[in-house]
């Protein structure tokens, strides 16, 4: 088999199991997501279950799989290495925060959901890459600014 | 504390975390990146050669698993939201937008950089949570 397809049937697979646990876990009934939020309501913890069991897995398998010169499928590992906490990374996720405690759902579940096409969950969905595609133009005129800034 | 006093949806929380952990874990295990859905999904707003393949597969992943669990358990799915529509819009493009500015969502913050003891996903999550306490407390919970 060509890495290629490994690579793919790879991320298709991890994409239908994140998918189920979503489900399971009641990540795609946004009542449960706002209950979660509701701290000084009615609050629900479910979610913090959901929390617990993802890092719970994820923390022991992940010190393990580092450990590998490189991934089965690729050549080497991909992760995030930075440190410093910016603006963006405050502004971006009180935004998202703002977002996720109005309608309840986060972007993985947007997708999970499309399946019902239920029209909220849809509206949603487009709303979000609306939203992305909003981001891109904001970040590529920013970076045009700084660059215009530069160069005399 | 008797096990019959834990509620059956915190056991299902629970175990569904575990799916997504493992999931994450096996992503990272083969493809050697962080299962992100935001980045994942807003990576292909701005293709790059070479990098479009795992994406496009990984998000058919999560449709086809939404479809499957649709057609099995629909209870799962809470259809008949009580926000309304233009709620729901302007979540969605702050939702967006978010993410992307701040480079994670609940997955890829929440999830894989908390497990991997990230500074920035620790603060991320903390803010993100914080201010989804603070516009639920303004605009009204759940029930």
């Amino acid at each position: 088999m060509k890495s290629g397809t490994k690579v793919g049937l790879s991320a298709f697979g991890s994409g239908v199991l994140f998918a189920l646990g979503l489900s399971v876990a009641g990540m795609t009934q946004p009542s449960k997501v706002i209950g979660f939020l509701d701290f000084f309501g009615s609050w629900d913890p479910t979610l913090a279950f959901v929390m617990l069991g993802a890092i719970g897995v994820h923390f022991g398998l992940l010190r393990r799989i580092v450990r590998r010169r490189a991934p089965l499928f690729e050549v080497k590992f991909r992760l995030p290495n930075r440190n410093e906490v910016d603006a963006r990374l405050l502004v971006g996720s009180a935004l998202f925060g703002v977002g996720w405690g109005l309608g309840g759902i986060c972007p993985g579940p947007a997708i999970v959901a499309l399946g019902t096409g239920a029209l909220p969950f849809v509206a949603f969905f487009v709303a979000m890459v609306a939203g992305m595609i909003v981001f891109r133009g904001f970040d590529d005129s920013m970076k045009r600014r700084r660059s215009e800034s530069k160069s005399p | 504390m008797n096990l019959d006093d834990v509620p059956l949806t915190w056991v299902k929380a629970f175990l569904g975390g575990g799916m997504i952990g493992l999931a994450a874990s096996i992503f990272l295990l083969t493809v050697g990146r962080v299962a992100g859905v935001s980045g994942i999904v807003g990576g292909l707003l701005k293709p790059a050669m070479g990098d479009i393949g795992w994406r496009v597969w990984f998000i058919l992943g999560l449709l086809f698993g939404g479809i499957l669990a649709w057609l099995v358990v629909p209870a799962a799915f809470d259809v008949s939201m009580h926000r309304p529509l233009p709620f729901l819009v302007v979540a969605g493009v702050l939702v967006g937008f978010g993410t992307r500015l701040g480079q994670g969502c609940t997955s890829g913050h929440g999830v894989c950089g908390l497990s991997r003891f990230s500074v920035r996903s620790l603060v991320a999550t903390v803010t993100f949570i914080a201010s989804g306490v603070v516009t639920v407390a303004l605009f009204g919970g759940g029930s």
